[in-house]
């Protein structure tokens, strides 16, 4: 292995110096971003590292996933060949045959064996993208049979062929052995043809084409999609700690800009996404918005923020957009993409390298409600109502009793009661969703629970607000709210809304109110197991039940279990899962304010869901949110599915206090 | 040039319930808005401001709390902001109402000429449409009310034509400025403020005018001024109807028996 020193060391230091200011340019624009603090909690943020990056856990998630991590893995070790690789090419001398022998022979065998599983990788990589590419490879700005895609694994390919080629060629001279090099042997048998005298030349030649591949390689990297490779392990130790929706509060002072408008205005951990994002589509296969065929495609959201960031100019300190952030063309996110989201979060628990799409999109909505006014005409009302009379309808407040007109029930008194029954707008005003709550306080009664409510003193959570991005709002109300729990003393509270239970347990947090937040599920689920509660009978009226999971006590939240456990300590029976479940479940279309906008664009979410449900025929749907409730009445309806009805988890307990010759 | 706005700060009618024994209006706890007809004027204003430039003066006469109403208008772009209050003007009826605000406008008129004054079609809890048009006849402005349209605003000509929307038409009217305009809601759609406007109205002056900038006899104003005056207020006794069934347990069983209800006093087409 000589390579010629006059023309290699000048080859290698232009490369890295090319390399060191491709990467020095991508993080000076990252930089731009604004301050968030993303250090806190090494501990996490350590163990973030290990379980996604190195430990591959979203990416083997599906199917084709550990053909990567095959790859990433070979990578790894491949790093320290090709550091030596580069290395002893201008000293000789210093190469890993200085370490004692049986190491050295292990690294031999270990990069023998790797090359071999990554050229394996890369050729059935590609051989999925001609041949069984997934549809959602497929997007506006990239496909699966793209050419960079195949640059780059034919990159690897050939870097792989020349390592056997060269070490094949020395082993051929007797320079090296195969003992421990069995694919490097191999090679070296299909080179006995070679006469002897050519067999240099041979060595010069993959030791070149090794370099060479390399060096381009790396410099490709910061320039295309692979620049992952370089961002995605910090990415996920960057990763938020946070629940997905619980966002940085704003600070509302005189001259501030509020929300992102430009890609400066978003957080420097939001434009080292753009440049972690691997383009592998997951993230579109899951999000209702896309699937549906509404204008937004969280992945899309993600590469037009860096599209965007690139077209800027950094000149002295500051820097200079090139083009609008909200906006249309490639580069901007257009207002109907924003207005699409659900905030189901489904796209940040499918992507590999955690990449945030959706806080984006609530960054993008705070700046059109707050500094443009922008936004949907049917959010006018509700912002209205819900600064005016504290919930969504502008119902009067005085008209938050109603729902226990025939009930006893108690205002909630820090002395005498023990829970807060928070019964939500939803309860408290939406006539299918009173009777909920009339089930739930039935429940609560019977298992003997203290509990009051706070009446008209209840205000809104507040969460639609938060999701919209009226920030602004939200943080009064959220002030007023925890005033009042403090003023009340309040430290356990039972919901039956998962966005009252998010808000209050995650989102005021933010705000210094640590609160016992239950969800009613959760709740339930241990009066049974504790046997506080005791049916009167198996709930069998009901037929074969399926469960939904709602996107915010799931996916947001990680309650999975307790409402399965409440079916099926009340039915006997497991409740019968959606296709898509548990993280994977699929939203009803009403989160993240949907719930209070027109659906004009595409096909509608809840059909697609109910028609999911349709599959397993079900007689009943069981569902833990009002939001969903609504969803699923509406599209049974649409779908004149009158055969299937669409109860809360503690209608179907409900169901079971009743005596049993009823 | 000027536009006046006029907003009356009212109680939330959705929240209002009248004291069956008193025969008043409970207000305690009720919160107030600004008349919502009101808010269509200010918009019109605002967009008119847009457009030509003039300059927004938001004014209302009520108690002192009626400033929070105020401080809204200048959230949403209002320039100036006058509060009208004095012990002496509660108690007005719409004569004395208009009397006050007349003479509020044509002080504004002293700094800067006004070229529209622009008012709800009425409010939600007096009702009476009359205070537009006071004010009109006792400045001599031209008066144009339940306006769904501006088409066109001269500044040199002094003109403004305007669609009214009466029962079952509309009428365009061209009328000499300055003119003062009542307006219905679906004049416009009123614009949400934004953060950083609403921050900045937070220390904005609201200024508050009373009888002694006004300079009005007492006679006119107020209590003292207003010759109607309510002698009682009560809900109408229901003297038909009757709730059929249980809607919400049983909707079906009382659709039914809504339905026969009907047929049985022949009211159906069967
Ligand atoms: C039954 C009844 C009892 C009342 N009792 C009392 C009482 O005890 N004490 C008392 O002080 N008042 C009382 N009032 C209020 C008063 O008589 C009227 O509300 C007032 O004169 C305005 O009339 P209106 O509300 O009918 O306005 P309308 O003539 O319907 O209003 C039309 C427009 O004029 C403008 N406008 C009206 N009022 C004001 C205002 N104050 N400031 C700025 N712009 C305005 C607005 O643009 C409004 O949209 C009572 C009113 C009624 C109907
Ligand atoms: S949060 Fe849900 S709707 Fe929004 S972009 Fe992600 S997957 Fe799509
Ligand atoms: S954002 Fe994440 S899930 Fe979506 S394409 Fe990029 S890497 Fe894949």
């Amino acid at each position: 292995m000589t390579p010629n020193f006059i023309i290699y060391a000048p080859l290698l230091a232009v490369s890295l110096l090319f390399f060191s200011w491709s990467c020095y340019k991508r993080f000076a624009l990252i930089a731009v971003g604004q301050p968030e603090n993303r250090f806190e909690q090494l501990d996490q943020r350590i163990m973030g590292v290990l379980t996604y990056a190195l430990g591959q856990k979203r990416v083997m998630a599906r199917s084709f996933g550990l053909n990567h991590a095959v790859i990433f893995w070979a990578f790894l070790v491949l790093l320290l060949a090709n550091g030596e690789f580069l290395i002893s090419g201008l000293f000789p001398a210093l190469n890993l045959a200085l370490l004692p022998g049986p190491i050295h022979h292990l690294l031999q065998f270990a990069f023998d064996a790797v090359s071999l599983l990554a050229l394996a990788g890369v050729v059935l990589a590609a051989g999925r993208r001609l041949f069984f590419a997934p549809d959602y490879m497929e997007t506006s700005y990239t496909s699966a049979k793209s050419a960079e895609a195949f640059l780059i694994l034919g990159s690897i390919a050939l870097l792989m062929l020349a390592y056997f080629g060269l070490h094949g060629a020395m082993i051929a001279m007797g320079k090296e052995s195969a003992t421990y090099m069995p694919v490097s042997g191999l090679a070296s048998t299909l080179l006995a043809a070679v006469p002897a005298e050519n067999l240099q030349a041979l060595v010069s030649f993959f030791w070149w084409l090794h370099a060479l591949v390399l060096l381009l390689f790396i410099n490709y990297l910061p320039h295309s999609k692979h620049m992952h490779i370089l961002t995605a392990i910090p990415n996920c130790f960057f990763k938020s700690l946070e629940k997905p929706n619980t966002q940085p509060r704003e600070e509302f002072v005189k001259g501030g800009r509020f929300g992102a408008g430009s890609v400066d205005q978003l957080a420097w951990k939001d434009l080292l996404d753009g440049f972690s994002c691997t383009e592998c589509g997951r993230c579109q296969s899951v999000c209702p918005a896309a699937i549906t065929g509404k204008p937004l495609n969280p992945r899309q959201v993600v590469h037009d923020i860096k599209i965007n960031l690139l077209k800027g100019s950094l000149e002295q300190d500051s820097y200079v957009p090139g083009q609008p952030l909200i906006g249309t063309g490639e580069g901007s996110v257009s207002e109907d993409a924003i207005w699409s989201c659900t905030t189901c979060g489904a796209c940040m628990a499918a992507c590999p390298v955690l990449i945030e799409q959706m806080p984006k999109v609530v960054k993008m909505r705070r700046h059109l409600v707050q500094m443009k006014s922008q936004f949907p005409e049917e959010l006018l009302n509700l912002f209205e109502n819900m600064e005016g009379r504290s919930n969504p309808w502008g119902i009067a407040p005085t008209d938050r009793t109603k729902w226990y007109a025939t009930m006893d029930v108690k205002p909630f008194d820090a002395d005498t009661t023990e829970y807060l029954l928070y019964v939500g707008c939803a309860g408290s005003f939406d006539s299918r969703q009173k009777h909920v709550t009339v089930a739930l306080a039935h429940i609560l009664d019977a298992a003997g629970i203290s509990w009051g409510i706070l009446g008209k003193e209840e205000l809104c959570c507040g969460d639609s607000l938060r999701r919209l991005g009226n920030e602004f709002v939200f943080d009064k109300l959220a002030k007023q709210n925890v005033a009042l729990f403090n003023e009340k003393r309040i430290t356990k509270v039972i919901t039956q809304c998962p966005h009252c239970f998010t808000t209050l347990k995650n989102d005021y947090r933010q705000y210094g109110l640590e609160l016992e937040v239950i969800h009613h599920s959760e709740l339930i689920d241990s009066l049974l197991t504790s046997g506080k509660l005791k049916l009167n009978h198996q709930v069998k009226e009901l037929g074969k039940i399926a469960f939904h999971d709602s996107c915010y006590l799931g996916r947001h939240n990680d309650v999975y279990d307790p409402p399965r456990n409440v079916i099926a300590a009340a039915t006997g029976s497991a409740p019968q899962e959606f296709e898509r479940n548990h993280e994977n479940s699929f939203c009803c279309g009403a989160g993240g304010g949907r719930m209070w906008m027109e659906e004009q664009l595409g096909s509608r979410i809840n059909l697609n869901r109910i028609e999911e449900a349709l599959a397993g025929k079900p007689d009943t749907l069981c569902v833990s949110c009002p939001y969903c409730l609504t969803m699923f009445a509406d599209g049974i309806k649409d779908l004149q599915a009158d055969q299937i009805q669409v109860k809360d988890i503690a209608e179907v307990v409900a169901e079971g206090l009743r005596p049993v010759n009823q | 040039m000027l536009i006046v706005v006029c907003i009356k700060q009212v109680p939330d009618t959705t929240q209002v319930q009248i004291d069956p024994v008193t025969n008043t209006l409970v207000r305690e706890g009720i919160p107030f808005i600004a008349n919502p007809y009101d808010t269509h004027a200010l918009e019109e204003a605002l967009r008119l401001k847009d457009q030509f430039g003039m300059r927004v003066v938001a004014v209302s006469m009520g108690p002192p709390n009626a400033e929070a109403t105020l401080r809204k208008a200048l959230a949403v772009g209002a320039d100036e902001a006058i509060l009208l209050s004095d012990r002496v003007f509660g108690g007005a009826d719409t004569l004395a109402t208009s009397n006050v605000l007349s003479a509020a406008i044509k002080k504004l008129n002293e700094q800067e000429e006004v070229g529209l004054v622009l008012c709800g079609k009425q409010t939600i809890d007096g009702d009476t449409a009359q205070v537009g048009p006071g004010i009109a006849t006792r400045n001599g402005y031209s008066q144009l009310t339940l306006v769904d349209r501006v088409d066109q605003v001269d500044l040199a000509g002094k003109k403004i034509r305007v669609r009214r929307k009466l029962e079952g038409r509309h009428e365009i009217v061209e009328a000499p400025m300055p003119a003062m305009l009542t307006v219905v809601r679906e004049l416009n759609r009123p614009r949400y403020p934004t953060v950083p406007l609403r921050l900045e109205s937070e220390d904005r002056e609201v200024k508050v005018w009373n009888n002694e900038a006004l300079k009005l006899d007492v006679n006119s104003i107020g209590l003292k001024g207003s010759p109607t005056w309510v002698s009682r207020i009560f809900s109408p006794e229901r003297e038909k109807g009757e709730i059929v069934g249980d809607g919400l347990h049983d909707p079906k069983g009382t659709s039914r028996l809504l339905i026969e209800k009907l047929l049985s006093k022949d009211l159906l087409p069967v």
